[in-house]
């Protein structure tokens, strides 16, 4: 196994041991967190590395990981943009925003990648943070109140590799350093920020 | 303290220190834990009956009912799912409820699984609330360190561990069976039902499944009696809800009112009316899933009874505002879009239904809508409506239905005007060269197969 050895190996073993035994397929999601945050995005080696260790078939993984959109296929930018465009963020003027965010990345519609590989912007259904819309996750943290001004500065900051600041919970220095915290993992990295209040 | 004022969920929100064990502790945290382990199955279970909680994830379901219907003696293990996937469009509330007192989620939690001789729960977290599942972890590792939870809790020889999984964007994964599925290590694909999951749910065992603000609810059930609780709501729809209002409001949020209280309560004095001074237009009472109401319905009573008698559904007690200056059509379109997207795919009413719908008011909404897209709309709701597996594509016609039902006039506004009546969008507007950016809504007099033009 390439993506699930040594000490990456023992981490997957700990995700499994979250269910009882017999029913290691249930680490499905948190194992394909894991190798997201290893190789950017669900790649064709880790459906088959996570099909072995769960003993289940790769097109079984495959359909587990198509089904969810937070699970990429496809590469994907070291920051992730995404943008809610669900009707109380469309209601505060989310459409400029997510407008804002392909125009300030260069990123056409249809796609979903810049260029340099830096940036993906992906827009998204609710992220429940209605009461403080239009709203927008970098990297799964929450930034409020986002204005296309605002929009066009995130990707400013994050194209002079500096990850802002989001409204609550630490900053995620990248999409990857997300997967690693989607698996239930810590972090990598400590998260600086991180106090006990809100 | 006066019914109007009772806050029991959010009473320690202006303390930021009941986000930490200590400060919870302080606050009174887990003394409903402790009383609960020296009660027996039957007597929590009556308790949670006698006090008339009903599930305020959107079915309204004694909860106490729910977990009686769980058996206790089958050999196998029994489980707790807590319903963290809060991802109904406009509901924000156990986000904010888990930010500022996630101990109170493992205590709900912890008592309810004391309930079911559970000794095994799972805390089912939608993936795009990283930051809230760190907090609840930390809770948890609290917790753990202090023995509320692990092997005898609180010295008792009950033993309970809480994990938590996270989801990774899919609303479907709120349906209580598609979360199963997905907990499971499957697509979050529905289950037939029967069997209900209180006799076989995670991984074929008895399970409950109950949403965060029902749980969080409980302790205080358990510290105060359920005379208590019954003393603010309605007679049938007890206790306090969590409501979220938002969209065109002055002051959108999260707000604990008695069920039952009217919506102008809650849009005026404390959501400090509609935004601007401008007129109230439509409103959802629960979510994206929930029938639009209007002006008309001001005066209605936010518990389940009386927004159904209004023809509409609580749901999660999520109100969006619209007021006067949006377009209907528009709103009914980006609703039934997000039902297209997050259709599983598994029953064709849903799948394709949702899909030709957004086409058809997407050329409505862009000016190309023809006299036959209404009665085309009208019928497809009906053939959607209660013709598919679980409740998703029930309420993608809700959007459809209830704004055919209330703004009749708009519609065929757009269609006899080629463009909007309350915006004036049309497509002389969009036939500039941004039109390719818009992808919002189809932009061109296009056919749609399968479709009569």
């Amino acid at each position: 196994m390439a993506i699930f050895e040594g000490a990456r190996l023992d981490e997957a073993h700990a995700i499994m041991a979250r269910y009882p035994d017999g029913r290691q397929r249930s680490a499905v999601m948190p194992l394909l967190y894991l190798a997201q945050s290893v190789e950017g995005f669900v790649t064709r080696a880790a459906l088959q590395e996570v099909a072995e260790l769960i003993g289940v078939r790769t097109a079984e993984v495959e359909a587990v990981a198509s089904f969810y959109t937070m699970l990429r296929l496809r590469p994907t930018g070291t920051h992730l943009i995404a943008v809610c465009t669900n009707l109380v963020c469309a209601l505060r003027g989310a459409k400029d925003v997510y407008e804002a965010a392909h125009e300030a990345t260069g990123i056409p519609h249809g796609g979903e990648i810049s260029d340099d590989g830096e940036l993906t912007v992906h827009e998204e259904e609710c992220l429940g943070v209605c009461e403080l819309a239009p709203v927008v996750q970098v990297n799964v943290a929450n930034h409020d109140l986002v204005t296309p001004e605002r929009l066009r500065e995130i990707v400013e900051l994050l194209r002079a590799g500096e990850v802002p600041e989001p409204a609550r919970g630490p900053a995620v220095e990248s999409f990857k350093a997300a997967s690693r915290m989607l698996s239930g993992l810590e972090p990598l990295e400590p998260l600086e920020t991180e106090g006990v209040s809100a | 303290m006066t019914s109007e004022s009772r806050r029991v969920l959010t009473a320690h929100w202006d303390d930021p220190s009941v986000i930490a064990l200590a400060g919870y502790e302080h606050a009174g945290g887990y003394r409903a834990l402790r009383t609960s382990l020296d009660k027996t199955a039957d007597e929590l279970i009556q308790l949670v009956k006698d006090s008339g909680l009903r599930g305020r994830g959107g079915a309204g379901f004694p909860t106490g009912m729910k977990w009686s219907f769980v058996p206790r003696d089958t050999g196998k293990p029994t489980y707790v799912t807590v319903n963290f996937d809060e991802s109904e469009p406009g509901t924000c509330n156990n986000r904010e409820l888990v930010e500022r007192e996630p101990h109170a989620l493992i205590e709900g939690t912890a008592v309810a699984a004391k309930a079911i001789d559970c000794h095994l729960a799972y805390i089912y977290v939608r993936g795009e609330y990283l930051w809230q599942a760190r907090v609840l972890q930390r809770a948890l590792d609290e917790a753990y360190a202090a023995g509320y939870l692990g092997q005898g809790v609180m010295g008792s020889d009950y033993d309970l561990d809480i994990v938590l999984h996270r989801g990774a964007g899919a609303y479907i994964c709120g349906e209580e069976t598609a979360l199963l599925s997905s907990l499971e290590g499957y697509r979050g694909q529905p289950r037939l039902r029967p069997p209900f999951p209180a006799v076989e749910g995670l991984y074929e065992s008895p399970t409950v499944i109950n949403n965060v603000e029902t749980l969080m609810n409980v302790p205080h059930i358990v510290n105060n009696g359920p005379d208590w609780f019954k003393e603010v709501g309605t007679e049938k729809a007890p206790g306090t809800k969590m409501f979220t209002i938002s969209g065109k409001v002055e002051r959108p949020g999260n707000y604990e009112l008695p069920m039952g209280t009217p919506l102008r309560v809650l849009l005026e004095e404390h959501g400090g009316g509609v935004l601007g001074g401008k007129a109230l237009k439509a409103w959802t009472p629960g979510g994206s899933s929930t029938p639009f109401l209007t002006a008309d319905h001001l005066d209605v009573g936010l518990d389940f009874e009386s927004v159904m008698e209004a023809g509409s559904l609580l749901g999660t007690g999520a109100i969006m505002v619209l007021d006067e200056t949006d377009c209907m059509v528009e709103a009914a379109r980006r609703l039934v879009e997000f039902y297209a997207r997050e259709s599983c795919g598994k029953c064709t009413p849903c799948r394709e239904g949702t899909w030709w719908a957004t086409r058809v008011l997407g050329r409505i909404e862009a000016g190309y809508g023809r006299d036959e897209d209404l009665p085309v709309m009208a019928d497809m709701g009906k053939n959607i409506l209660f013709r598919a597996f679980c409740a998703l594509a029930d309420g993608a016609v809700s959007p459809i239905q209830s704004t055919l039902k209330h703004f009749m006039g708009e519609y065929e506004a757009h269609i006899q005007q080629g463009r909007c009546p309350v915006t004036g969008r049309g497509p002389s507007h969009d036939a500039e060269p941004a039109q390719e950016a818009v992808t919002f809504a189809p932009t061109g007099p296009f056919e749609i197969q399968g479709v009569p033009s």
